[in-house]
């Protein structure tokens, strides 16, 4: 037994789980698939005293395609990465769960853990910011909406209260003449990515860009969504060399950090090839339509 | 320290216990179970050694807590080969072609491999080795993991 010890609650409602939460404030943590918070408990991390179990809670877990595709928090990702309506409604999600982890750890992780656990490095919370996505977040006064933007407020932490719950994150759906791509670059399959980039975009009658969302992954110390890059492609029809620039200056935005994985100059350098080729990837299917 | 009482299905028989909630599933499997064949190296969720079946789905059992498999059917190394202590189709394969070394990671290997080929019955060698990525070996033994799985899957096993 490696964690400290802890109370465990295992409420079957969100309306339980709110009121725990705020019973016990920052004392109590939120268990959902375990493969971010499991370890940081047996590392000794972190350490809380009440951890209440959303894995019997199963208003939390379903997708619902209807206008915008809305996943349930606890919603596997393995689920997700079968799911034909995510693959129909939202490519850019079913193409970027596959990414996570091994297929072991998808059978347990969800999305609503993955994005509330706010890696900078990881998939889930890019796809967030790309596409623009708000979160429903439950506490014991009501529900209120969170827009991707305000969603991730520094590293591990997002704008999700000790006393609140993620309860669902609502995608807009994909419009027609639109691609999208989520490319990384890891050691290994299913490692973090050193450096990685996620796009959307639609075009218009002309082949020009009507509407860009691109987000990228490790490059700072939170999710970040590249704004300049949005800006940049906005209304142009951008040929290769284009993107590769547009794709240059996003990177060049940007403070990674350096570490054993990489110095934040690699990082740049990776960062701008593989934005440069996910725009790239996502143009060509906007313009095959 | 508080206690509670969980009731697993593990390998088709009913297991109860009193188990301290910080208890993982691959501790309760070992300790309270007496089933060894669940392996135990990182703890924390990197090398699969830990991998069983619950409820049909390949997971780290280190990252999980023993309360948290309550009415659920976990399915462990033990329970995948005959009951006349022979081995089964994969086993075999991983005999034949050398998928195995000093055989620690093994029990995790063959738990994962066993879910893959069932939803991948035809697998391509990179998607062997895409699935294969989630246990890791420390003899570095994976050429013959690879072949054990390829012959595997072309014999239907």
């Amino acid at each position: 037994m490696k964690p400290a010890p802890f109370t465990y609650h295992r409420p079957s409602t969100v309306a339980e789980v709110t009121a725990l939460l705020a019973e016990h404030g920052d004392e109590a943590k939120v268990l959902a698939g375990g493969q971010s918070l499991v370890p940081m408990l047996a590392l000794r991390l972190a350490r809380f005293e009440h951890l209440v179990d959303l894995n019997f809670v199963p208003e939390l877990a379903g997708i619902r395609a209807n206008g915008s595709l809305v996943v349930g928090a606890m919603t596997r990702q393995a689920a997700v990465e079968r799911s034909a309506d995510v693959a129909r409604t939202v490519p850019l999600l079913a193409r970027s769960v596959p990414l996570i982890g091994h297929f072991q750890i998808r059978n347990r992780g969800t999305v609503g853990g993955s994005i509330a656990h706010a890696d900078p490095a990881s998939e889930l919370p890019a796809v967030v910011l790309a596409l623009r996505a708000e979160a429903t977040v439950a506490g014991s006064a009501g529900r209120r909406t969170v827009p991707a933007d305000e969603l991730f407020v520094g590293t591990w932490t997002t704008a999700v209260e000790p006393d609140e719950l993620l309860v669902d994150v609502r995608f807009p759906t994909a419009k027609p003449r639109s691609g999208a791509a989520l490319v990384e670059l890891a050691r290994r399959h299913g490692d973090f990515a050193v450096a990685g980039a996620a796009c959307t975009l639609s075009l218009d009658g002309d082949d020009r860009v009507a509407d860009a969302g691109v987000a990228l992954l490790g490059m700072g110390p939170v999710p970040l969504r590249a704004s300049s890059a949005e800006t940049d492609l906005a209304g142009a029809a951008p040929s290769a060399a284009d993107l590769v620039e547009v794709a240059e200056r996003a990177a060049a935005a940007t403070e990674p950090v350096d570490d054993v994985h990489g110095s934040a100059r690699y990082r740049r350098r990776v960062c701008a090839h593989l934005l440069a080729q996910a725009l790239g990837q996502a143009f060509e299917e906007a313009r095959r339509g | 320290m508080d206690e509670m009482t969980v009731e697993v299905s593990v390998n088709g028989e009913t297991h109860k216990g009193s188990v301290e909630a910080r208890k993982t599933l691959a501790d309760f499997l070992r300790e309270d179970c007496a089933l060894t064949g669940t392996h135990l190296a990182c703890e924390h969720g990197v090398c699969g050694a830990c991998t069983v079946l619950v409820d049909g789905q390949a997971v780290r059992s280190c990252l999980m807590f023993a309360v948290q498999a309550e009415g659920s059917e976990v399915v462990t190394v033990e329970g995948l080969s005959p009951n006349d202590g022979s081995l089964n189709p994969l086993q075999e394969a991983f005999r034949e072609h050398h998928g195995l070394q000093c055989g620690f990671c093994t029990p995790g290997f063959i738990v994962s491999v066993t879910a893959f080929l069932r939803d991948h019955p035809h697998p391509s060698d990179d998607e062997i080795r895409e699935g294969l990525s989630g246990n890791l070996c420390r003899c570095t033994g994976y050429q013959g993991i690879v072949r054990a799985v390829r012959a595997a899957a072309g014999a239907g096993a």
